[in-house]
Order: C-alpha cells, then sequence, then structure tokens
C-alpha cells in the first residue's frame, strides 16, 4: 500500500516536471480558460447582471472543458512515446499508475481554478463570503473530476480516434459534478440560499466512488491484448 | 449434404429458435392486450386525465432501459472477471437495446409533457436524467463501433459500463435535488399505488409485456452479434486466404521461372 | 393538437420504432447466418 503511494506521487512528479518543461498547461490550457470566460462575456451581455448570476456555471463549465484538455494532454505524453509498455512491464502496480496521473491531474487543475478564479472575480465581479464551503466543494470536485478523467483519458488512449472521443464520453459522465459543484458554489458566494455541504457531500461521494472505480479498473485497461 | 439440410439439427439458419417463438407469441399477445386496456378499457386518471395513456408506454419503456443497462453492468464485470465472449456480446447487446428504449422513453416524455405543460422540453429531473445517462450509453456504442481487437474492446466497453451504471444513482440524486426544491412532485414515471384497480393493473401488464418483449429482443441481438463475430473473423480468414494465394501466383510468375513456388 | 392525437403518436412511435428495430435484427440475423459457415452458425 506504501508503495504503490510513494510510486504514485514519483509517477505524478515526473507528470509535473514534464509539464513544468513543456509548459503546456501555462502554455495552452490557462489561456484557452480565460478565452472561454471572456467569450461567455461576449455572449451574455455584462450589464445585465446574467453573467454575475451566471458565475458559478460559467467556471465549472470552463473548468470541465479545460479539463478534458488536460486529460488528453496527459495521456498523449504517454501514448506518442510508448511510455504505457514500459509502464506495463515495469512491475509498478496499475493503481500506482491511476493514482499518479489523479495526482498530478489534480495539481494542474488547482492551478487552473485558482487562475481562473482569479479571473472570474475581476471580469465578473464576484465576491466571495464562504472559503471553507467553496474550499470544500472545490477540493471535493476536483478529485471527482481528475479520476474520472484519469480513468477515461487512459481508455480513450487505448482507442483509435479515442481522443476526439474523449470529450463525449467524459462531459455526460461529469454531468451530477457540475450540477453539485455549481449549485455548491453559488450557495458560497451568497448567491443562493440553503445548505451548500449536501452538494459537497455528494462531490464526495462521486470523488470516492471513481477514485475506487478507478484503481481497480486502470489494471484490466491498462493491459496489453 | 441435403440429407443434413433436411436434419432436424442442421445449423439455424436465422437468429430464432423455439424459445424465442414462444417469447415472441407471448410478447404479441400481450402487448396487443395492452393496447385494448391502455386504450380502451381502462378509465382516464382522476388528476392525469387521458395522459394517463401516455404513461402506459412511458413507464414500461423506462423500466426495460433500467433494467438492460443493469444487465450491461453486470456482464462487464463478469466479462472482466471471466473475459469469455459470451459476457462481452451480451454487454453489448443489452446496452443498444436499452439505448432504444431509453430513446423511447425520452421521446414518450416529451409528448406527455407536451399534453401536459403544453412544451416539449422542461427541465424536469427525471427527462434530465434520462439524456445525462442516454448520451452516456451513446457514448458506449460509439465506442463499439470503432474497430478495435476483440479484447481492446470489450475491456474498454465494460469499463464504461461499469462506470455509466455507477452515475445513475449520483446523477439522479444531483438532478433530483437541483430541480427538488423548486418544483411541486411530478408524477412522471412513478407508478402510484393509489391507482384506480384497472389502471394498476393495466401498468402491470404493460410492464410484464415489455419485459417478455425485451428478453426477445436480446436474445436476438445477442445472437445476431455473435453471428457477427463470427462472420467478421471469417472475413479476416477469407482476406489473408485471398493474400496468401495473390502472393503465390504472383512468385510462379517471378524471374527465378521453374522454381518451387513460395 | 388534441390529447388523443399526442396519446396516438406516443404509441405509434413506440411500437414502430420496436418493430422496425426487431425487423433490422431478424433481417441482419438472416443474412449473416448465410454467409458464416454452417459449424459457426450454433451459438453456445
Amino acid at each position: 500500500m506504501g508503495r504503490t503511494l510513494r510510486d504514485a506521487a514519483l509517477l505524478a512528479a515526473k507528470d509535473l516536471r514534464l509539464e513544468r518543461r513543456a509548459k503546456v498547461a501555462l502554455g495552452q490550457m490557462l489561456p484557452f480558460a480565460l478565452l472561454v470566460l471572456l467569450l461567455f462575456a461576449f455572449a451574455l451581455d455584462p450589464d445585465r447582471g446574467v453573467l454575475e448570476r451566471a458565475t458559478s456555471g460559467l467556471f465549472w463549465v470552463t473548468v470541465l472543458f479545460t479539463a478534458v484538455l488536460a486529460v488528453q494532454r496527459a495521456f498523449a505524453v504517454e501514448v506518442d512515446d510508448g511510455v504505457l509498455d514500459a509502464l506495463r512491464l515495469s512491475g509498478i502496480a496499475p493503481a500506482a499508475v491511476f493514482l499518479g496521473k489523479v495526482g498530478a491531474l489534480v495539481v494542474e487543475l488547482v492551478v487552473l481554478e485558482v487562475v481562473l478564479g482569479l479571473g472570474v472575480a475581476v471580469l465578473y465581479d464576484a465576491r466571495l463570503e464562504g472559503w471553507g464551503l467553496l474550499a470544500v466543494v472545490a477540493a471535493a470536485a476536483t478529485v471527482g473530476i481528475a479520476a474520472a478523467g484519469a480513468s477515461y483519458g487512459l481508455l480513450a488512449a487505448r482507442l483509435r480516434q479515442g481522443s476526439s472521443l474523449l470529450p463525449l464520453l467524459l462531459l455526460p459522465l461529469l454531468a451530477p459534478v457540475l450540477i453539485a459543484a455549481t449549485r455548491g458554489s453559488d450557495v458560497a458566494l451568497g448567491r443562493e440560499t440553503g445548505s451548500g455541504w449536501p452538494w459537497a457531500a455528494l462531490l464526495g461521494v462521486f470523488a470516492v466512488a471513481y477514485l475506487v472505480l478507478g484503481t481497480v479498473l486502470f489494471r484490466p485497461l491498462l493491459e496489453e491484448t | 449434404m441435403s440429407a443434413l439440410a433436411a436434419d432436424r439439427t442442421a445449423a439455424p439458419t436465422s437468429t430464432g429458435s423455439t424459445a424465442t417463438r414462444v417469447l415472441g407469441a407471448v410478447a404479441l399477445v400481450g402487448l396487443a392486450a395492452v393496447a385494448l386496456f391502455g386504450l380502451v378499457i381502462s378509465p382516464p386518471d382522476a388528476e392525469l386525465g387521458e395522459t394517463i395513456r401516455i404513461l402506459y408506454m412511458h413507464v414500461p419503456t423506462v423500466s426495460v432501459a433500467y433494467l438492460a443497462f443493469v444487465i450491461t453492468a453486470v456482464a462487464s464485470v463478469a466479462y472482466l472477471w471471466k473475459r469469455t465472449e459470451f459476457w462481452d456480446l451480451l454487454a453489448a447487446s443489452s446496452a443498444e437495446v436499452g439505448v432504444v428504449f431509453f430513446a423511447l422513453t425520452i421521446f414518450n416524455g416529451m409528448m406527455w409533457g407536451k399534453v401536459t405543460w403544453g412544451v416539449f422540453w422542461r427541465w424536469e429531473p427525471r427527462l434530465v436524467t434520462t439524456t445525462v445517462l442516454f448520451l452516456t450509453y451513446i457514448g458506449y456504442l460509439v465506442v463499439r463501433s470503432i474497430p478495435t481487437e476483440p479484447r481492446t474492446r470489450g475491456t474498454v466497453s465494460a469499463v464504461i459500463g461499469i462506470m455509466a451504471v455507477v452515475n445513475i444513482p449520483i446523477t439522479h440524486k444531483a438532478v433530483d435535488w437541483w430541480r427538488g426544491l423548486h418544483q411541486s412532485r411530478t408524477v412522471l414515471g412513478t407508478v402510484d399505488p393509489e391507482m384506480q384497480g384497472s389502471q394498476l393493473f393495466t401498468t402491470y401488464l404493460s410492464l410484464t409485456a415489455f419485459m417478455v418483449l425485451f428478453a426477445w429482443l436480446l436474445v436476438h441481438r445477442f445472437r445476431l452479434a455473435w453471428l457477427g463475430e463470427r462472420a467478421a473473423e471469417q472475413g479476416l480468414e477469407a482476406a489473408l486466404a485471398d493474400r496468401r494465394a495473390e502472393g503465390q501466383t504472383s512468385g510462379s510468375a517471378g524471374p527465378a521461372g521453374g522454381g518451387a513456388t513460395a | 393538437m388534441s390529447t388523443n392525437a399526442y396519446i396516438a403518436i406516443a404509441w405509434a412511435v413506440t411500437f414502430a420504432v420496436i418493430a422496425l428495430y426487431a425487423a433490422w435484427i431478424v433481417r441482419r440475423g438472416r443474412e449473416l447466418s448465410r454467409r458464416v459457415p454452417e459449424e459457426d452458425r450454433r451459438w453456445m
């Protein structure tokens, strides 16, 4: 168990180091995300309060779209260099490979969310009230997105034309995450009344479910045919 | 050869069999009865009026779809465990039948909505959940249609089948909470036990008839999938044989002349 | 359109789609049965 986690941490660190050198996240995904925010602002007239009311939703939709890119990127690296075969033969537990990918994705998504959050605060004039709730909601949502994304990322990598299928496969699966994260954020931003904690709990359930599923199912996905 | 053809144990020429003929007959009779009760005999509902007749279609189709997807999930787990073609094809066949019934569910829901609300679509929890799930399983079918190694295809589909079914209750909860607080309870998709006698009877009759129909469709679809795999294998064999034959004829016409062929 | 029209459409489309799907399965099954050699036609 300890060895699996340690291997996972090493693999995540490797991914992040590669990322720091290649700067795809910084160079491509962040600008994409900010661009999406801008486009929404163009489409929904900023003077009429629509943007203000829709802030959470737009934020999380943008995160979801960018996450698809991040997942594609995370596995393109492996497939291109035949790293998958090396991982398979290396004796590292598939669970460790999965958790490593999840870890790297979580870090990338957190950076994205922080930058995007600042962008939203500036561009849409959002104000923050429930820090604790927002942090928990974002954390749970991020882990869930990363877990589901890592699973489907490998799945798509095993298929021909897989990367163009990734959005179709991943986004419907993430629908409940979008709903729960948006509603929870709305409560945290004071836009909605009632408790946001049930939403956070639902996100937690999703995250745990897909962490477990991914850990178990990574082995058959990784194996050679 | 012709003696064999007359033999009772000769290879079947279609996906039918005694079992499916029985199932089919029962399904047809059942559906006829459903039409009779659903459209003519049972009275309109006190609350829903005539629209309950749409529910006699809508409730069974969604039940069949959910059952089909559970079968897909169970077969997917079994496939990942046993790695036999049977489980893989069962999962895929059930998913396809499920998608057909899911599409019908959405359509019937829209018809009900048009009469009841005046619009084809409303952000009503069940309709939204159904649509998200519909898209999920469309993805499953798209993945199955990509030409791939059978084992890779089977593994990938199985993973999707399992992940999708786990998502059903989570999506349900999310959509219910999302909408539930702001709208009154809808009856769409529920079987109200306080229904009048003949209405309850019709509902259960319809459920039963559709389940028998589902069994018939699933068996046929599975057999079709089986034949499909056999035909694909045979096609591959034929192509390889052609190539070999090509290789031989061009070899004998080559510059080495009368030497032995490959 | 009247309520009854929508009911009729719901029922008609449901039955029609199922019938067409069933017909497609059976017809395709017959085609493939012809193409596949006899010994392979038995499923488990």
